[in-house]
């Protein structure tokens, strides 16, 4: 049949259509290779600079603050990220949830939830240093058990993750199949009961997820820390003491004349890095498992 | 891995021995099984025993139901008579799953939606002031027109899921999901593999994990809302010798699409047009001298 058909009948590809998809093509390749750049240049700096300062004792000991001979390591910077960020995350991620959970599972298209919707965000969009000031006016300035102190810095930190939780925990639970929440509902589940033994279980690979990417969004933040936590050289577990932490090492260290002090912090930098990359890398991990389709 | 026959324990009627199976292919025959689980297999065979003599009777009297401002049901009243199948046939948006979905109040579950008139279990209003919902969805059990076993749980868990979640004491778990899976003819296919997960199942396997799912909280009466669109001609043939043998402990309806299988099995057949019932009668009289017009230029293909 198809040997009578002429193969003529169909019109060549124009050449000025040709050239356009060609220079099309070129363009968004060109943007792409421009994005990429400072990214490479960005970890190669890191890792030239950094990589210098690392040493056994730049993990063990904490900065000392002396103007001569030693400046010490950053022990106390990463434990105070970690007591800061862990204590965030306690407050953030099951309200985040929370709230997520309300919209999905019960506001749904409510006026009220809309509202929500709405403040979260905004919330999102806001910058990290009000977080900050807002914390220091509302719980440093009025000495609320004391000035500076780790929890604030938590507190602030917490405002910073809550909208990025509720936000990445809504998309999850809206992947939920209703067709799972139906069918619980026609077993004779009370709704509490279709929540926490269905609809949680079937996102929690997502959840942890999204609660990763805020973990590792708030380990990098500098400004809510900045007039909450405040800086202190020393390690110590008591959140109601001041505390130290790597984006706040950083800052004070790279405003320092001398090369060390600078130094240290390109390497507190490359740690920060390891660090939030690990996170990200858990949380593309668990996202795999997911068996809900993306 | 070869298709095996059918299982020699099959508690599926023998019409269904000579008929090649592909969803057997994973069940491996020769595998131990528990002492308990021989029990059990022997004391039903070769079919699930009636708990109770009969189901109880669903009447509908006026019932209405809307979507915000649509009228999807107009006073329709119905009688479902006990441990019978009763199908419900028609074109799409005719309200036939509206309608079912009223029995069980999932149809409250949609937002902007309601449903008025009165819908008795035996004698009892289910939508009544003090009725309690879960209490309704318990006595009245839905099988979906999609496979959806819960993808976190093994298949044990799965049948057992209507037992927890509806926080039922006092019963023997593993017994009865044993009991659910035989009555639902699953158990063969899945004895070996009860931890494994629902969602690896086939299709035609997921939809009886489903019906086992439940049957074994042990409902008066099961919805199905079009179970076997999504399945294959073999294991729709299944399903559908499922519901005959569970039409001797509930009182079944059926949405159906497909008027071969009405016709098949269902002894009345209901036939609603656009939220109207237009005729509920015996399934030969539906198809063969329907007494309404409209019933008969659907059932001869006229349109719809």
């Amino acid at each position: 049949m198809s040997a009578t058909t002429p193969a003529t009948v169909l019109p060549a590809v124009s050449p000025r259509r040709r050239r356009a998809d060609r220079i099309a093509r070129g363009l968004v390749l060109a943007f792409t290779v421009v994005a990429i750049v400072p990214l490479v240049l960005i970890l190669y700096f890191l890792v030239r600079e950094g990589l210098g300062a690392w040493s056994a004792d730049f993990f063990t000991t904490d900065p000392t603050g002396r103007f001569l001979g030693d400046p010490g390591g950053i022990r106390s910077a990463i434990l105070g990220t970690i007591e800061m960020v862990a204590l965030a995350s306690l407050i953030a991620v099951p309200m985040g949830v929370g709230v997520a959970l309300y919209l999905v599972e019960y506001g749904k298209r409510s006026g009220f939830a809309n509202v929500v919707r709405y403040f979260v965000d905004v919330m999102t969009g806001v910058p990290s240093v009000v977080f900050g000031l807002f914390v220091y006016i509302v719980l440093v300035v009025t000495k609320v058990a004391g000035t500076f102190a780790a929890w604030k810095g938590s507190v602030a930190l917490a405002l910073l993750m809550l909208p990025v939780v509720t936000r990445s925990a809504e998309v999850v639970l809206n992947l939920v199949p209703n067709a799972l929440r139906e069918a619980a509902l026609a077993l004779g589940a009370p709704r509490w009961k279709v929540v926490t033994r269905i609809v949680l279980p079937t996102a929690l690979p997502g959840l942890v997820t999204g609660s990763l990417l805020a973990v590792a969004r708030a380990a990098g933040e500098t400004a809510p820390l900045l007039f909450t936590a405040a800086f202190v050289l020393g390690a110590n577990a008591d959140l109601s003491q001041r505390m130290n932490s790597l984006p706040l090492q950083i800052f004070n260290d790279v405003g320092q004349a001398q090369d060390r002090l600078v130094q240290r912090a390109w390497g507190a930098a490359l740690t920060l890095v390891l660090l939030v990359l690990a996170l990200t890398l858990v949380a593309r991990l668990i996202q795999r498992r997911s068996k809900l389709a993306p | 891995m070869t298709p095996d026959p059918p299982p020699a324990t099959s508690v599926d009627p023998p019409r269904d021995a000579d008929m090649p199976d592909r969803e057997h292919d994973r069940a491996s025959q020769d595998a131990p099984v528990g002492a308990s689980a021989r029990e059990i297999a022997a004391g039903v065979e070769p079919r699930p025993a009636p708990e109770r003599a009969t189901a109880r009777a669903i009447r509908l009297r006026d019932v209405n139901a809307y979507y915000g401002d649509a009228h999807a049901i107009r006073a329709v009243s119905l009688d479902y008579a006990p441990n019978q199948v009763t199908a419900m046939i028609g074109p799409s948006g005719c309200g036939k799953s509206t309608l079912v979905r009223c029995i069980n109040r999932m149809h409250e579950e949609i937002p902007g939606a309601r449903a008025d008139g009165e819908i008795l279990l035996d004698d009892l209003d289910i939508n009544g002031a003090d009725v309690d919902v879960v209490a309704v969805r318990r006595a009245i059990g839905m099988v979906f027109q999609k496979p959806n076993p819960f993808p976190t749980m093994s298949i044990f868990d799965n049948v057992a899921a209507g037992l927890r979640l509806s926080g039922m004491r006092g019963v023997d778990l593993r017994e009865r999901v044993e009991r659910s899976l035989i009555g639902a003819g699953l158990w063969d296919e899945v004895k070996d593999r009860l931890g494994r997960p629902g969602i690896g199942l086939s299709g035609g396997q997921q939809q009886r994990l489903c019906i086992a799912r439940t049957i074994a909280v042990e409902p008066d009466v099961i919805l199905m809302d079009e179970p076997c669109s999504a399945l294959d001609p073999i294991a729709t043939l299944k399903i559908e010798d499922l519901i005959q043998e569970l039409k001797e402990r509930y009182t079944i309806v059926i949405v159906t699409h497909n008027m071969q299988q009405a016709a098949r099995m269902a002894d009345t057949t209901a036939f609603m047009l656009m939220g109207e019932l237009v005729e509920h009668a015996p399934t030969e009289k539906i198809f063969g001298r329907p007494g309404d017009s409209r019933t008969e230029e659907y059932v001869t293909g006229k349109f719809g």
